[in-house]
């Protein structure tokens, strides 16, 4: 008998169980391996469609923002581009501005300096003057300036002309009954008692009054007459001081400085780099030239005598 | 000579025995569930994996295939029974190789064995796709009077899966005997090679005949062609 019916059994037994150790020990972890790994792939390959697709959109998205970079940084370049312009031209045209105001400044400044210097030395020449006809005088003649000052003065009131004269009287005589108004004698200087009374006698030997009358006088002491007499009477006035030698000596500086003025802005207009310091230079050495010039100014003065041209007048 | 291991009985009380067609059994489920074992302990998910899993991996997936292109819908369903049977009929036949080593399935116990599994399990895979009714209803078709005869060819074509098996087998080993015996030179090794070719076409027979038993019990539509 080929069949033994207790091995078929066995054998049905023996499959059925390695039916089942194989189903646990090889079908399912080789198909679970499988399965895991499929899924992974799957899951890999979703993620790299997944990562293309966003990195695909990402390159969109920035070509799309290089695009707009790049015309807006086109749009702001150009935009600086014109508002650097507009600023350059504001800025060049508040240099220029300033510039002018500044060369007006300096003119203005030079021209202050220019009339400051020549008071000064209208000032100080006035005084060298005095100072200078004072020693000549007291050298020469052995009399002061001011006694010279009041000969000169009472000299030229005798000679006046007669239609001077005669207004001058009438003026006197209009002011007289009214009111005890006094003649106003002005001086630069004190006068001593002996020249007050010379002058008192001369004006009213002048004026036709007798020495015996009486008129009052008034011996006002006025820095503004330089060096001189001045007697007004109700509008009338006789003056003589050296403001007339002072005005011409003025005329001769004021041509000095003109010519050296004239000169300096030349030189400014030649070179851009004039600093007003340079300018302060070139006035201080122009003051040196005008009071190396001085001497010479005050010395013609002085040459020009007083009594030769007369510095009196009379104004009414 | 013996007929079949049947015959080699190692230890025996009464009914109960031991001989070699148990044994040989024994050693091919030790030889699969052992190197399974070892092979499946440390299984890689990644791409990279050994390969011994690899090996089992082209098995199991081309089982897998094989169960899926004969028709059936979902192989993993079908695996363990009919993956099995091709196994151990294809390690047997292989196991052939070595000396002394008498294949289990070269007796005619050990193939109506899976010949009885095969004839029970493909109603019972029929019925629990198809529902007990609707299986036991496809008997009766295309007529009621095609019940005998599909009662009949169900019976002998489990009759035909055993004997076919046993007789392939029993040959191959009975020829290399023979041969050994007239010739003991080179043909017997010529003659064994044969033997490992037609013992895995017959495992590969028995796994494809068995798989398209179950689809034709599982599908609604009976196909017309009978295994034979």
């Amino acid at each position: 008998m080929l069949i033994d019916w207790f091995t078929v059994l066995a054998q049905v037994i023996n499959f059925l169980i390695l039916a089942w150790l194989l189903k646990r020990f090889l079908y399912r972890p080789i198909l679970n391996a499988i399965d895991a790994r499929e899924k992974r792939i799957a899951s890999a390959l979703a993620n790299a469609d997944k990562k293309s697709v966003e990195a695909e959109q990402q390159r969109n998205e920035f070509v799309h923002k290089n695009a707009v970079f790049d015309a807006q940084q086109t749009t702001r370049t150009n935009q600086l581009s014109a508002e650097v312009k507009t600023e350059r031209a504001r800025l060049l045209d508040e240099v220029r501005q300033q510039s002018d105001d500044l060369r007006v400044k300096l003119q203005l400044a030079l021209k202050n300096e220019q009339l400051s210097l020549q008071d000064a030395l209208s000032q100080r020449a006035s005084e060298e003057v005095f100072n200078i006809v004072r020693k000549v005088l007291n050298d020469l003649a052995e009399a002061s300036l001011e006694e010279q000052i009041v000969l000169v003065f009472l000299q030229r009131f005798q000679t006046i002309s007669a239609e001077e004269k005669a207004a001058f009287k009438l003026a006197f005589q209009q002011l007289m009954p009214t009111n005890k108004t006094p003649l106003v004698v002005r001086t630069g200087f004190t006068l001593t008692e002996e020249q007050r009374a010379l002058i008192e006698s001369m004006i009213k030997h002048t004026l036709g009054y007798d020495d015996n009358e009486a008129i009052a006088f008034e011996f006002v002491i006025d820095s503004t007459v330089v060096s001189g007499i001045e007697i007004s009477a109700n509008g009338q006035k006789v003056a003589w001081s050296i403001s007339d030698y002072l005005t011409s000596l003025a005329k001769g500086v004021d041509q000095i400085l003109q010519s050296l003025v004239h000169v300096e802005s030349q030189a400014q207009s030649n070179s851009e780099g004039n600093s007003l310091e340079s300018s302060l230079d070139h006035s201080q050495i122009s003051e040196k030239a005008i009071s190396k010039n001085e001497t010479t100014v005050i010395t013609e003065a002085t040459a020009s005598n007083m009594i030769d041209r007369g510095g009196d007048e009379t104004r009414s | 000579m013996n007929l079949s291991p049947d015959q080699i009985i190692f230890w025996q009380l009464g009914f109960i025995k031991l001989n070699a067609t148990i044994v040989s059994t024994w050693a091919v489920i030790l030889v699969l569930v052992l190197s399974s074992m070892l092979i499946t302990r440390k299984l890689s998910t990644n791409l990279h994996r050994s390969r011994w899993q690899n090996i089992l991996e082209v098995v199991v997936i081309n089982i897998s295939k094989q169960i899926e292109d004969v028709g059936l819908k979902h192989p993993h369903h079908y695996l363990a029974f009919l993956g099995s049977l091709f196994l151990f009929i294809a390690i047997s036949a292989l196991g052939t190789v070595f000396p002394g080593f008498e294949p289990a399935t070269g007796s005619l116990s050990t193939t109506a064995a899976l010949a009885l599994c095969v004839f029970i399990a493909v109603p019972l895979y029929g019925i629990r796709e198809q529902g007990l009714a609707s299986y036991l209803a496809s008997y009766t078709k295309p007529t009621f009077i095609m019940l005998p005869f599909n009662i009949i060819s169900e019976i002998s074509r489990t009759l035909a899966l055993a004997v076919r098996l046993f007789g392939n087998m029993m040959s191959g080993a009975m020829i290399i005997a023979i041969l050994v015996s007239i010739t003991p030179f080179l043909f017997p090794i010529v003659m064994t090679l044969l033997g490992l070719l037609t013992g895995i076409v017959q495992a590969y027979i028995f796994f494809i005949l068995a798989t398209v038993y179950i689809a034709a019990a599982t599908s609604t539509i009976k196909p017309t062609a009978k295994g034979s």
